[in-house]
């Protein structure tokens, strides 16, 4: 009896707390950008300024989920199979970015890579503008991502152990042959499930990409950027239509692995 | 092929996992690693196949110095105590795999897939996945994965610790007949002593890093070099500072040539057998009785027997 009543009170309190956190915030941002119809939606959408903050995200975010994928797989496999002075550490650094605020990895950025630093202006010596550009909005979200993609294949590497791989070195294969047909099989699931949470941060990423952006509308505004200033110039419909979009892309991709992952490695 | 080590040593941290080790295994033969665990029979193993690299000393398969090749070059067969199984693949393309990655044409690697599932009886298990066997077919999913690259030694660490002790049971005098049948150079680590008398023609005992004996079943057990060997092989007592098999004392009523008196404690009937638990002054003795034996002599806790080694059988002297 006693247990029951703790397990559905539990549960109330999970789902309440989840509800007024999560659920109802997000819901009506839905039921704003559809309260007239569909119409409002596409015309605020489909706006230069808010495709090309669009376009700008995407390809923000794919050259920043390519750049983490090979960097989180090749840290995981360092830190799982390494054994080398320094794996600790390399190993709470890792999740440093999880840490401090998105505000200060764009200001730490500025100070190495701003015009008038000695990195910045190598760059733009070659004609490279980092800051208030797209390198910069590229790292910036590189940067606050970097943990997503090890913390999901680390464990799983840990838990396969190396025995796989030795018996395919006995059987022959070298180096790249037992990653490509013996690792990265292995890991697949889990460095699928890092890309997809290190892609909805990326979408999502806001402070750290206005500190380097500068937020030149059809320039350098990034969907997010574009959420908050059409906001503030009290253009809600578009406000809420793009920010509809991110959450939606958000939730759709979520959902999708979560529906293709199959049942052992849920 | 023969393998031979030589003067192998092999450290991990402080830890010394092979002292100076030195091995010749014949071509052709089943040699079993014998020893407790963290003596370092596993690590020879490993060592052999490249697994490991040694500190010091000469590894030679087929009479070729391989110390310094890779795993890749050596051409063995390993089978791992959890039997690495490739998850992600079914179980004709985990035994075809060495196969593909020498590029071998398709139909060659079917077919020989093919024998191999036969060989290994499973046959009908070819487009499963690991997941959906058990755990003695798994691992001879793992042998024929291991052979079918047609290895110059078949080395297998611990194959049959996982598995529970009926599967284990038949997949020995499996491992013998195939062997019998195959004839590659086969090498397995054990830590059971029955498994390696049963199995092997030939064991290596290993302890703390060292070598103690290298000899046959019969050889070690008859003849064995120390007192570790002695004990380790089979069940072992103490009688007047003497280490001794409890099946080689026997036993009288009264006063022989050589016997000692004991007070005995205890009689215990194990059905087959019957054990004798006794008292030499304060020094502890037990004797292993047959059936026939223990009802002829009618003894009983609290009587007085008469002990003596009998004079054909081994005995180690001990230390005093």
């Amino acid at each position: 009896m006693g247990s029951a009543t703790t397990r559905w009170s539990m549960r109330l309190v999970a789902l309440g707390y989840l509800a007024l956190l999560l659920i109802l915030p997000v819901g009506l941002v839905f039921w704003r950008t559809f309260q007239h119809g569909f119409s409002p939606f596409w015309h605020a959408i489909s706006s230069p300024a808010a495709t090309h903050a669009l376009w700008l995200t995407v390809q923000i975010a794919l050259w920043a989920v390519a750049a983490n994928t090979v960097f989180g797989v090749i840290v995981s496999l360092l830190l799982v199979r390494g054994r080398f002075p320094g794996r600790r550490v390399l190993n709470a650094v890792i999740d440093l970015p999880l840490a401090v605020s998105p505000v200060v990895v764009g200001l730490s950025l500025i100070l190495v890579y701003g015009r008038n630093t000695t990195v910045g202006s190598w760059f733009g010596g070659h004609g490279v503008d980092i800051i208030y550009a797209i390198p910069g909005m590229v790292l910036a979200t590189v940067f606050v991502s970097l943990p997503l993609v090890v913390r999901e294949v680390a464990p799983v590497l840990e838990e396969i152990g190396d025995e796989q791989e030795q018996a395919a070195w006995t059987l022959g294969a070298g180096g790249w042959q037992t990653f490509w047909r013996i690792t990265l099989p292995s890991i697949r699931w889990a460095l699928a499930y890092g890309v997809v949470l290190t892609l909805a941060r990326c979408l999502g990423e806001f402070g750290a990409v206005a500190v380097v952006s500068g937020r030149v509308v059809g320039k350098t505004q990034t969907a997010t950027l574009f959420v908050e200033e059409r906001f503030q110039d009290f253009d809600q419909p578009a406000a809420y239509a793009m920010a509809f979009v991110l959450a939606a892309v958000a939730i759709v991709v979520l959902i999708t692995i979560n529906l293709f992952r199959p049942e052992r490695h849920r | 092929m023969a393998i031979t080590a030589t003067n192998v040593t092999k450290r991990f941290g402080d830890f010394v996992a092979l002292d100076d080790v030195s091995v010749a295994i014949d071509s052709g033969s089943l040699t079993a690693l014998l020893g407790p665990s963290g003596g370092g029979k596993s690590t020879l193993l490993r060592v052999i196949a490249g697994l490991e690299s040694p500190d010091e000393g000469v590894v030679e398969i087929g009479g070729i110095d391989s110390t310094t090749l890779p795993p890749q070059q050596r051409n063995v067969g390993f089978v791992f105590q959890h039997y690495a199984a490739f998850k992600h693949m079914t179980v004709a393309k985990n035994v075809a795999f060495g196969l593909s990655i020498r590029k071998r044409p398709k139909d060659e690697i079917t077919a020989r897939v093919r024998e191999l599932l036969e060989l290994v009886h499973l046959e009908n298990f070819a487009d499963r996945y690991p997941s959906q066997l058990s755990g003695g077919q798994r691992q001879r999913m793992a042998l024929a994965r291991a052979l079918a690259v047609s290895p110059d030694v078949l080395l297998l660490d611990e194959p049959f610790g996982a598995l529970d002790a009926q599967v284990r049971k038949e997949l020995r005098a499996w491992l013998r007949r195939l062997h019998d049948e195959v004839h590659v150079t086969t090498v397995f680590v054990t830590h059971d002593q029955e498994e390696a008398m049963e199995v092997a023609d030939e064991i290596v005992v290993i302890n703390e890093g060292r070598v103690e004996q290298i000899g046959s079943p019969g050889d070690l057990y008859d003849r064995p070099a120390n007192e570790f060997v002695m004990s380790f092989l089979g069940p072992v007592t103490r009688l007047r500072g003497e280490l001794v098999r409890p099946h080689d004392l026997e036993v009288f009523t009264a006063p022989e040539a050589d016997t000692v008196p004991a007070i005995v404690e205890r009689v215990v009937s194990l059905g087959f057998e019957v054990r004798l638990d006794a008292r030499v002054g304060d020094e502890e003795v037990w004797v292993q009785l047959t059936r026939g034996e223990a009802e002829k002599l009618d003894v009983q806790a609290g009587h007085t027997v008469h002990l003596r080694v009998a004079p054909t059988q081994h005995r180690v002297a001990l230390p005093v």
